[in-house]
């Protein structure tokens, strides 16, 4: 058997660097102000956070493999378990709690109670259909994607709208398995 | 060298007697699905490799006498991690051309030899 991983992150996010958190909060706030004016519509600028975050996903993986000595999880429920516990509190400090599972264990959610994102955010009338925090469920997608799960991420709760929590959905599409990638006659 | 592994992997994992599911030779595993081995040893050479569910492999090839580079390996994928996944300019799943991981595992090798 494997040594098991850390049930928790907080003595990961104890020994790993961290900048000041009112820093990261307004550098995130100048970056989704820039994207409302660049690119106008604000479906547009859900559409990039998230894909800027499936970019950096796709990277953070490795960090936290790395970083938190987790071999594979068995199931889903597990996964979702190590990102709520482990993961989203070693890189932003936050609790998170796993709830709403559906019957085949393919789509759950992940309930926030704080988040460091949205401290001094208020949701003008003009942007309410953005999703301020998207960013983190391009990273989730991207992370999973990377350790072969497809997976669709969406927010079903969030307090910029009025919710008494954030809850993001995930739901797991399908596994894929690593290829051969070379054909017999090559 | 991809091959020799590919196969020698889903071959211990189809030997593995304490695995109830079996599955067939040759199909597909997800990365780090299943046992996997961490070295073979040959009379002039020993390989030592290990895989991340991400589906990074590390592979070092040393002398025959050489001990269990287990935690090596690891070393070497967080030197990976902090000069390679890092570096904005590097492209995931391109070859890896980073002069500053290039020197910090030489001397991290050199110091483990």
């Amino acid at each position: 058997m494997p040594p098991a991983g850390p049930r928790s992150g907080d003595a990961i996010f104890a020994s790993v660097e961290r900048v000041n958190a009112e820093l990261f909060t307004l550098t995130y706030g100048a970056t989704v102000r820039q994207l409302l004016t660049d690119l106008e519509e604000v479906e547009e600028v859900n559409k990039q956070l998230d894909q800027m975050g499936y970019n950096i996903g796709i990277r953070l993986i490795d960090e936290f493999l790395a970083k938190s000595n987790i071999s594979r999880c068995v199931d889903f429920k597990e996964t979702a378990d190590v990102i709520a516990k482990v993961g989203l509190k070693m890189f932003l400090g936050v609790n998170a709690t796993v709830t709403n599972w559906d019957a085949e264990g393919t789509c759950c959610s992940i309930v926030l109670e704080d988040n460091p994102l949205v401290d001094f955010v208020e949701l003008p009338d003009t942007c309410q259909g953005l999703h301020y925090c998207n960013i983190l469920s391009g990273v989730i997608r991207g992370a999973l994607e990377m350790v072969s799960m497809k997976t669709e991420v969406t927010w079903l709760r969030d307090m910029l709208r009025g919710d008494d929590s954030f809850e993001l959905q995930v739901k797991l599409l399908k596994q894929v398995p690593e290829e051969y990638p070379y054909k017999d006659d090559e | 060298m991809f091959g020799l592994l590919f196969s020698l992997k889903s071959f211990t994992a189809k030997m593995d007697p304490t695995s109830a599911d079996k599955g067939n030779l040759g199909v597909p595993q997800l990365p780090g699905q299943g046992c996997s081995f961490h070295s073979f040893r040959t009379n002039t050479y020993k390989l030592s490799f290990t895989e991340t569910p991400s589906g990074i492999k590390i592979i070092l090839v040393t002398h025959p006498r050489t001990g269990d580079l287990r935690d090596s390996l690891k070393y070497i994928y967080n030197l990976y991690v902090e000069y390679v996944v890092k570096n904005p300019l590097y492209s995931p799943g391109t070859p890896i051309r980073c002069e500053l991981f290039n020197t910090s595992l030489d001397q991290y090798v050199r110091s483990i030899l």
